[in-house]
């Protein structure tokens, strides 16, 4: 019986990712979904990115990942939120078309020789002796493989809510996974419940859109990935979106909905996410507010299809129609669809290394929602790391583990697994410590190397990469160096209005002043036959990257000179197999906690709650040893 | 977070007045560090291991601290095995205090009970068999510090800071609110309200750390010479303040010679008490160097009482000579015996009779009072009487300095952050530490987000 490299279970953001990383890295995988046009689906919202989201796909791209690209290519809206704030935090936005997103997405793992798409509803985990061996679908066959990455998203033992009506189901219209969560238990994993929620979609011609407040995307808009031809970009049309608003009228209609809302009446015991709670929810713990933004998205060109961003509901239909319907430009707008809750299985990320690999079954890892999260950026995230893990232990060429002072990933993996989660866990910028540094101009620079090695990125992107890098440094010298002299610049200063200078200073130094550009600095120089200004003038990437080193050169410093602080503890590795519940000086909830979490590092185990720092002191003691 | 491996600094010597007392210093700026503030032959980073310097150490304003000989060991070749110097200074307490304080002034740390024995362990200067000796020391000083923190929480410090952390997360809060939920439909915080927000919280801060100087009196104690001339009831006035005969009282005057310290807490606040010899023109020899010795005492004190009796009134003489010796603010005038004279006298501060207890509430009203000198606490203020606390309370002044400067610059939220979350950090250190996921339970909780 054919015995495959890796088994990816669902086809899911998390599962793409997984299965095309592990393809790419050369092993052979079996993909199973329930249904393969359902590949990369976007249950929810149609949007790509967004604050901290849009950072995720763009480390996602620099290692190899396939959301940026597939993004880019199905996007029919485009925008750079944050953009009044500093460069750490712009962060991309699209709108895409769901339709050609999802079958971008099975175009793309198609492309992969060695994926093998496999029709099955896979029921169980096989595995011996601490090790996986692969899975068993419901039709009673067994699957071998050296690695499995489950990524079945919310299908396990789904349950959507409108009202107090259930049906069982992961997504509307496709049946929920039975069976794997029974068969990990039997392996001896823990599991819990979460929530999350959808909106009601609405016909787009039954809208009044001549009343509704327009929002474009962005006028020269900005890829994800790297790998994107910028002359093509963008490859769609671009649309619009529209803004309208709740009313008192319409928080009153929902109010009458209350005693059949399954969240209210205690019928929904999973947690759902506080950052994105249903529109009942809002009323009750705001209710000084009198009206709530909503966004009416388009699902996609030729969609009849709008996605009414704001108003996630598991409150009967009736009562979503009554109120839609009492809503600006809505009044006789047609609900296709009801919004809908879905409470699902997950298994306590604290079960899983930094690798992704579960500490109960080696070969075995979780991505996405199995791991507590939500959103399509975070699952790709996960699965992509899983996939590079599951492909490197394969090929025994050892693992990938990125640290929280170099991507959002490593923000992200950590703070599962170390901290766990009781809410659907979703990406902020405020959850980095070291956000000056992670952000999505310097993905590059900071993730590239790994996608390189791990052999995601052909040789020629990478050698074009570095010599990007080297100009950048280059770059940043000359401009420490280079000085202006009062007498031939200050005429440029007062032609614009700003104070000169005494005497000398560097260009380093004016490009502080938050009033200059490089650009503006270096074509001051004046100096034709200067080579390297040339350079720098003619590429707009290392343009960007020497100026915002430069302009926020003080705080970048001060956070590198944090990491280094807390590097000593990060490069401190504790093993898996240190015995906690034997080292009795440790308090009890800190040894308790550690034996759980089973930190990788002293820097990881500071970070657990409820572990002292007189923990700390000793299990450093008792490494020394 | 685990606190980086800095440079920091302890007295060595068990507390309390010996011959001498030795300041360690440990960490890779500990050359650095003692080179701010000594002054000697050659520079303390330019010695060699295992060489003694003599020298002196100066205050902020170049005013000597005290001579001292400073040893020097390079690394590896010292207790921790890092480089680390010994400061040998007087055994004045005060002397060593000042020290440790001016190092942390500096950027010094103060050191974690048993840092430096960890430390030792950690750099492979103890072997295998003092692992568990170790831990112990960890582990009793995490027990020290507990109960410290367990007193310090039910003290006024700690809620004070706890309230100064609840206006940091929500200043962060407005902050972050900015950055991560932009496309929210909430109003954000404007920067004029955020920098006076900032500035609100540092200048608690500021007042805390002017507490400072309150909380060393409540820690150290006050310094109180009894002096005036013989006879004047000095002694019965020490024993009635201990409620016990202490010192010997005698109508003979001259009857203390040698100088009798004993200490009594009033009010909370520990008064370290001085019985002098009384001052007057003598031959004797003895009595003689008993006044040599009463001189002393009352330059080294923080309040002098003045002591008078009603039979000669308050001498305008020895009170000039008095002022030659100390400041003027530091005295009060008082006079003893009141129970002999229907005419209670002029030209005191307090009238008392150390006989029969009239006015000595009074004293002590006054003694207080003296001994807080411009501050206005209560007892219901908050107080910082520990040099650590009081460290990471300026550090965090110095952070949210630099986040209003941020702020002003208009530079975006995510600059202003850095700052912010720094402070919260180091406050954190008092208190337990401010986590991201604390930040965004708040904005949570305050703010309607989710589109
Ligand atoms: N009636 C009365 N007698 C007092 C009072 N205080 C002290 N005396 C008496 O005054 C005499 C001197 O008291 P001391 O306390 O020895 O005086 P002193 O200032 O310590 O004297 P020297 O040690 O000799 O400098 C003793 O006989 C005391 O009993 C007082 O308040 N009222
Ligand atoms: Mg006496």
């Amino acid at each position: 019986m054919k015995e495959y490299d890796v088994i990816v279970i669902g086809g899911g953001h998390a599962g793409v990712e997984a299965a095309c990383i592990a393809a790419k890295m050369g092993c052979s995988v079996a993909l199973t979904t329930m249904d393969k046009n359902a590949m990369g689906r976007m249950s929810c919202n149609p949007a790509i990115g967004g604050t901290a989201k849009g950072h995720l796909v763009h480390e996602i791209d620099a290692l190899g990942g396939v959301m940026g690209q597939i993004s880019d290519r199905t996007g029919i809206q485009f925008r750079m939120l944050n953009k009044s704030k500093g460069p750490a935090v712009w962060s991309s936005r699209c709108q895409s078309d769901r339709e050609l997103y999802s079958k971008e997405a099975l175009r793309v793992v198609e492309s992969h020789a060695n994926i093998e798409i496999v029709n099955a509803s896979v029921n169980g985990v096989l595995a011996e002796n601490g090790k996986v061996k692969g899975v068993t679908t419901s039709e009673g066959k067994e699957i071998l493989s050296k690695a499995v990455v489950l990524s079945s998203g919310t299908f396990l033992n789904g349950l959507m809510y409108t009202g107090l009506k259930s049906v069982s189901g992961g997504r509307y219209g496709e049946p929920p996974a039975r069976g794997i969560t029974e068969s990990l238990i039997e392996l001896g994993f823990e599991s819990g419940r979460l929530k999350t929620g959808t909106p009601p979609r609405l016909r787009k011609s039954s809208i009044d859109w001549s009343v509704l407040e327009v929002q474009p995307g962005d006028i020269d808009p900005k890829p994800f990935s790297l790998r994107t031809d910028k002359s093509q970009f963008p490859f769609l049309p671009q649309m619009n979106c529209h803004i309208t608003y709740t009313s008192p009228q319409v928080h009153d209609i929902l109010r009458k909905g209350f005693d059949n809302s399954p969240l209210f009446t205690g019928v929904i015991k999973g947690v759902g996410p506080r950052y994105c709670p249903s529109i009942e929810d809002k009323i009750v713990r705001f209710s000084e507010r009198t009206q709530h933004q909503l966004f009416l998205e388009p699902e996609g060109l030729d969609s009849d299809l709008i996605y009414v961003n704001g108003f996630s509901t598991s409150l009967p239909a009736d009562i979503q129609l009554e109120a839609i319907n009492s809503i600006k430009g809505l009044e006789k707008a047609e609900m296709v669809r009801p919004g809908y809750a879905v409470e699902y299985d997950f298994f306590p990320p604290h079960q899983v290394d930094l690798t992704l690999e579960t500490k109960l079954i080696q070969g075995l890892y979780f991505a996405g929602q199995i791991n507590g999260t939500s959103g399509y950026e975070e699952a790709a995230a996960q699965g992509l790391i899983a996939g590079i893990n599951a492909a490197l232990k394969v090929k025994n060429e050892g693992e990938l583990v990125l640290k929280r002072s170099e991507s959002y990933i490593g923000v992200l993996i950590d703070d599962l697994v170390t901290k766990s989660t009781e809410e659907p866990y979703r990406m902020f910028t405020s959850r980095a410590e070291h956000r000056l540094l992670l952000r999505q101009d310097n993905c590059d620079r900071r993730l590239l190397k790994y996608g390189h090695k791990i052999g995601a990125i052909p040789d020629e992107m990478y050698a074009e990469f570095e010599r990007k890098e080297k100009l950048i440094l280059d770059g940043i010298a000359f401009c420490n160096n280079k000085k202006f002299h009062a007498r031939d610049i200050n005429p440029f200063f007062e032609s614009k209005g700003q104070p000169g200078i005494d005497s000398t200073e560097t260009i380093s130094k004016l490009c502080k002043r938050p009033e200059m550009t490089l650009k503006e600095l270096l074509e001051a120089v004046k100096d034709d036959s200067n080579e390297i200004i040339k350079e720098i003038l003619s590429n707009q990437l290392v343009l960007e990257q020497i100026e915002i080193e430069l302009k926020y050169e003080g705080y970048i410093k001060r956070q590198y000179e944090a990491v280094e602080r807390t590097d000593r503890y990060e490069n401190t590795n504790i093993p898996l197999s240190f015995n906690y519940l034997s080292l009795k000086p440790l308090s009890t909830e800190g040894r308790e906690k550690l034996n759980k979490v089973k930190p990788r590092s002293i820097g990881q185990a500071s970070r657990i709650s409820g572990v002292t720092p007189s923990d700390i002191s000793i299990l450093l003691v008792y490494l020394k040893n | 977070m685990i606190k980086n491996e800095d440079t920091i600094t302890a007295i060595a010597t068990p507390n309390g007045t010996g011959a001498i007392a030795i300041i360690r210093i440990s960490g890779d700026k500990s050359f650095e560090n003692a080179d701010k503030i000594f002054t000697g032959r050659i520079k303390i980073c330019e010695a060699k291991t295992h060489t003694i310097h003599y020298g002196k150490i100066l205050g902020k304003d170049k005013e000597l601290i005290d001579d001292v000989m400073i040893s020097v060991f390079i690394a590896p070749h010292s207790y921790t095995g890092e480089d680390s110097v010994e400061i040998s200074a007087h055994g004045n307490p005060f002397v060593a205090k000042k020290i440790i304080e001016l190092l942390v002034e500096n950027g010094v740390r103060l050191a974690e009970p048993g840092e430096f024995t960890k430390r030792a362990f950690l750099n492979g200067k103890l072997d295998l068999s003092q692992a568990e000796a170790v831990v112990d020391v960890i582990n009793s000083s995490a027990d020290a510090a507990l109960r410290g923190a367990r007193n310090q929480l039910d003290g006024l410090l700690s809620k004070k800071v706890t309230e100064l952390r609840t206006l940091l997360v929500n200043t962060s809060s407005l902050v972050e609110l900015e950055l991560d939920f932009a496309e929210e439909d909430i109003e954000f915080v404007d920067r004029k309200e955020l920098i006076s927000r900032i500035e609100k919280i540092i200048s608690e801060i500021s007042l805390l750390l002017k507490s400072y100087e309150f909380g060393k009196i409540i820690r150290d104690g006050v310094n109180v010479a009894l002096v005036g001339k013989p006879n004047v009831g000095k002694s019965s006035l020490l024993n009635y303040l201990l409620k016990e005969s202490r010192a010997i009282v005698s109508e003979i005057p001259g009857t203390t010679r040698d100088i009798i310290r004993e200490e009594v807490t009033i009010g909370g606040i520990l008064f370290r008490l001085f019985d002098t010899a009384g001052i007057r023109p003598s031959d004797d020899a003895i009595e003689k160097e008993g006044i040599t010795r009463s001189k002393e005492a009352i330059k080294n004190s923080d309040l002098v009482i003045f002591l008078n009796d009603v039979e000669n009134g308050v001498s305008q003489g020895m009170y000039n000579q008095l002022c030659e010796l100390t400041e003027p603010k530091k005295i009060i005038t008082v006079l003893n015996k009141v129970d002999l004279s229907k005419n209670p006298g002029i030209g005191a501060d307090v009238y008392i009779s150390a006989k029969t207890g009239y006015g000595i509430n009074n004293l002590l009203e006054e003694l207080k009072e003296k001994s807080f000198g411009d501050s206005t606490y209560s007892e219901k203020s908050a107080i910082v009487s520990n040099v650590r606390h009081f460290d990471c309370l300026r550090k965090a002044k110095e952070n949210l300095l630099k986040a209003k400067q941020s702020a002003e610059q208009s530079l975006s939220g995510e600059f202003v952050s850095v700052d912010l979350r720094n402070a919260e950090s180091v406050l954190g250190e008092i208190i337990g530490e401010v986590t991201s996921e604390d930040i965004l339970n708040n904005i949570f909780s305050k703010f309607c987000i989710g589109k």
